[in-house]
């Protein structure tokens, strides 16, 4: 199934491609890898270019979050502390790993929770599935969770004759059309509502056959489809958004009031948590669940925020597993200069406002983690060849945007100069994703506001330059720098400038 | 097979080899209060207001008139109570079947899925983000009985509003083992279109009734 021409960098098609035979309802299929799959970026970015209705669900959703975002972080007057606070939380969190775990895993026990470890994704399904079969029951209910996905549980699951059934509505309509995520937080942005309607219609089983496309229709629908296996399910599997080490208590931030349904009906509950996930005291939940909803859904505050500490008896679930998983987080780790990408908290502001992603989608990436932040994290984790870290424009809307200011921009430079040296992505192959990125992309400088958004490719710059010149531009621009020098570009930019003058006067 | 804790914790350590950072201390030069006090005028005006603006049924009352608020919202039906709620709350009721909820004597999810609403009490609640928070004591019970029937009604008094999270966040740290529920709003979700739609699984109507 791989297009692409040979080229070191390309990943080996182990999965279907966006624009491959899909079924009726346009799933992608579930792939073999959930961080390595379909068509490579430039052939999945032109056949997304191509599909209007993709650009016009993609250009709406992203349209509409990008201004709630900005209208509840403006009303924030100490956003930019929160930010800092949240940044260095997270990076004291990597250098004291090891206690800050053995702390939790010490609390969770004393609670009555069992803590396992995790090294792989198969290590994780293993211990899932134990547990659950333990139980004696073939159905289990999920709350939507990005380490699951990672580790393509559901799938494990099925094999070992275990429907693992999704009940977050976006993560329901994914599994029902038999697709795979495109987004961190919405994973069905790519779907519209007529598209969803018709996907329950000819999957749910039990979906009215009067459903219109209403958007509460249907949400109602999924209502009660959903309620019989919330009332009688014995175990649920969550992620985590934060686990306290000094207190042993996990966090789930969400919406719709499925995870609530999770984490407090069923007997037992399991959680799979990337060990990244981590704050060291309870007090600093207060910087997060601020920076979180904010950034993520443009609230104020989500709807739910379920919050426990090992079992409280006779409250919720009587018993609770806590899978600590690895997954490739170690690699990560070790990078020094990438290692900043373990502060992700999921919140996918910067899918959000990136030009390449707005135009292209979530799958085009490949990965469950798209976007700005897959096209590092993506690489990082599996620590393969790849030629995600060129799929930007290096504009630097993510990095302002990131509620805990992991400088992608920098790290995808890193990333680019590493693969250059490795022999990783040749010319050629760079080339051509770096070019499908800015064709993306073009549609944002055509266009005067997105231009004023990506017009930051200056202060990327920036961050490369050394005593004000640049010695060495990524590539393409390699080619360029390789016998000059550029000057650092100015502070500014010349829109920036003509919109403070205008304010000064 | 080695151990895999030991392997991950080896792992770590390897990662972080003489990189490792020092821990550093952490900046935290943002608000840990805001400038009004706890159920002043100023904060319980932005808590209806953020309240409001998420589709929850906000009732400013005297605590004398709580009890004809309850009987006015609940009318012919049933409720669920947690063990440890002001009885005298429930005095105005009629034509109302109270089922009581306790950890010692929990009702089952089916049962509680056959009642209407339930009356809870709140530890505290988040004026800037129009949030509050069930902490799962006797007033307010086990966590299941605030999910399953459609309606909540909330009780909260306006001395427990404070203006923001770290606030919040404080008070509650003194017991941080308790099993936590913040609601902001009704259930919701915005999946479809990324436009917000309130009432999925969790109750689609959420009365508060703050009490002066």
């Amino acid at each position: 199934m791989s297009t692409f021409l040979g080229m070191p960098a390309t990943r080996t098609g182990r999965g279907p491609s966006p624009d491959a035979a899909p079924g009726t309802l346009g799933g992608v299929g579930r792939p073999e890898d959930p961080l390595h799959w379909g068509a490579s970026f430039p052939d999945a970015a032109k056949a997304a270019l191509e599909n209007d209705q993709l650009r016009r669900n993609l250009g709406n959703a992203t349209a509409t979050i990008r201004s709630k975002r900005a209208r509840v972080v403006g009303e924030v007057p100490d956003w930019e502390a929160l930010r800092d606070a949240g940044s260095a939380i997270k990076g004291d969190v990597l250098a004291r790993l090891p206690e800050l775990l053995e702390e939790l895993e010490r609390n969770v026990t004393a609670r009555g929770g069992v803590v396992h470890w995790a090294r792989d994704a198969a290590e994780a399904n293993r211990i899932v599935a134990d547990l659950v079969r333990a139980k004696e029951t073939d159905e289990v209910v999920k709350v939507k969770s990005m380490a699951t996905q990672e580790i393509g549980l559901n799938e494990a699951l099925a094999e070992e004759g275990i429907a693992a059934v999704e009940t977050d509505l976006a993560e329901l309509i994914v599994q029902l059309a038999d697709d795979m995520p495109s987004h961190i937080l919405v994973p069905a942005i790519h779907r519209n509502r007529t598209e969803i309607r018709d996907i329950f219609l000819e999957r749910m089983g039990d979906a009215p056959p009067d459903l219109t496309d209403v958007p509460r229709e249907l949400a109602m629908a999924a209502r009660a489809h959903l309620r019989r296996k919330f009332l009688s399910a014995k175990v649920a599997i969550s992620g985590a958004n934060f686990a306290v080490a000094d207190t042993g208590t996990l966090a789930v931030v969400e919406s719709e009031g499925n995870g609530r349904m999770c984490l407090t009906l069923p007997e037992t509950l399991i959680t799979v948590m990337g060990i990244e996930k981590l704050v060291p005291t309870y007090r600093d939940l207060e910087v997060f669940l601020q920076l979180l909803p904010r950034s993520s859904t443009g609230e104020r505050m989500n709807p739910y925020t379920s919050m426990w500490t090992g079992v409280t008896p006779g409250d919720g679930p009587q018993e609770f597993h806590l899978v600590l998983l690895d997954n490739g987080r170690t690699k990560v780790l070790a990078d020094e200069a990438g290692r900043s990408a373990l502060h992700c908290i999921r919140c996918s502001a910067c899918l959000n406002v990136c030009p390449v992603y707005e135009r292209v989608g979530g799958h085009a990436y490949g990965s469950v983690y798209p976007g700005p932040i897959g096209a590092i994290l993506t690489p990082q984790l599996t620590g393969e060849k790849s030629d995600l870290p060129y799929a930007s424009t290096l504009c630097g809307a993510c990095y302002e945007v990131c509620p805990v200011k992991i400088d992608i921009p920098s790290i995808l430079v890193e990333l680019r100069a590493r693969e250059v040296e490795l022999g990783g992505a040749s010319p050629d192959a760079a080339d051509r994703v770096w070019k499908a990125a800015m064709k993306a992309a073009s549609f944002a400088m055509a266009d005067g506001a997105r231009f004023r958004r990506a017009a930051r490719v200056p202060r990327a710059l920036r961050a490369i330059s050394r005593h004000g010149v640049i010695k060495r531009l990524p590539f393409p621009g390699s080619l360029w720098t390789r016998s000059r020098d550029l000057p650092e570009p100015p502070k500014q930019t010349f829109h920036d400038w003509w919109a403070e003058r205008e304010d000064e006067r | 097979m080695s151990d895999a804790r030991t392997e991950m914790l080896s792992r770590i350590r390897t990662a972080l080899g003489t990189s490792t950072p020092e821990a550093t201390s952490v900046p935290r030069e943002y608000r840990a209060a805001g400038e009004h006090a706890a159920g002043s005028a100023e904060v319980l005006e932005v808590l209806v207001d953020r309240l409001v603006d998420y589709k929850a049924h906000v009732h400013q009352v005297a605590a004398a008139d709580l009890p004809g608020l309850l009987a006015e919202l609940l009318g012919p039906g049933s409720v669920v109570v947690p063990p440890g709620i002001d009885a005298a709350w429930l005095a105005g009721l009629a034509e109302v079947e109270v089922r009581t909820d306790s950890r010692e004597a929990p009702l089952s999810a089916v049962e509680l899925d056959g009642i209407d609403a339930v009356v809870t009490a709140a530890r505290v609640a988040v004026a800037e983000t129009g949030t509050i928070v069930l902490d799962g004591e006797p007033d307010q019970g086990r966590r299941a009985i605030s999910l399953v029937p459609d309606v909540h009604v909330c009780v909260v008094r306006t001395d427990q509003v404070v203006q923001t999270v770290p606030e919040a966040v404080r008070l509650l740290d003194a017991d941080p083992g308790r099993p936590l529920t913040w609601i902001s709003g009704p259930s919701a979700t915005s999946d479809i279109e990324l436009d917000r739609v309130e009432g999925v699984h969790g109750p689609r109507t959420l009365h508060v009734a703050l009490v002066s």
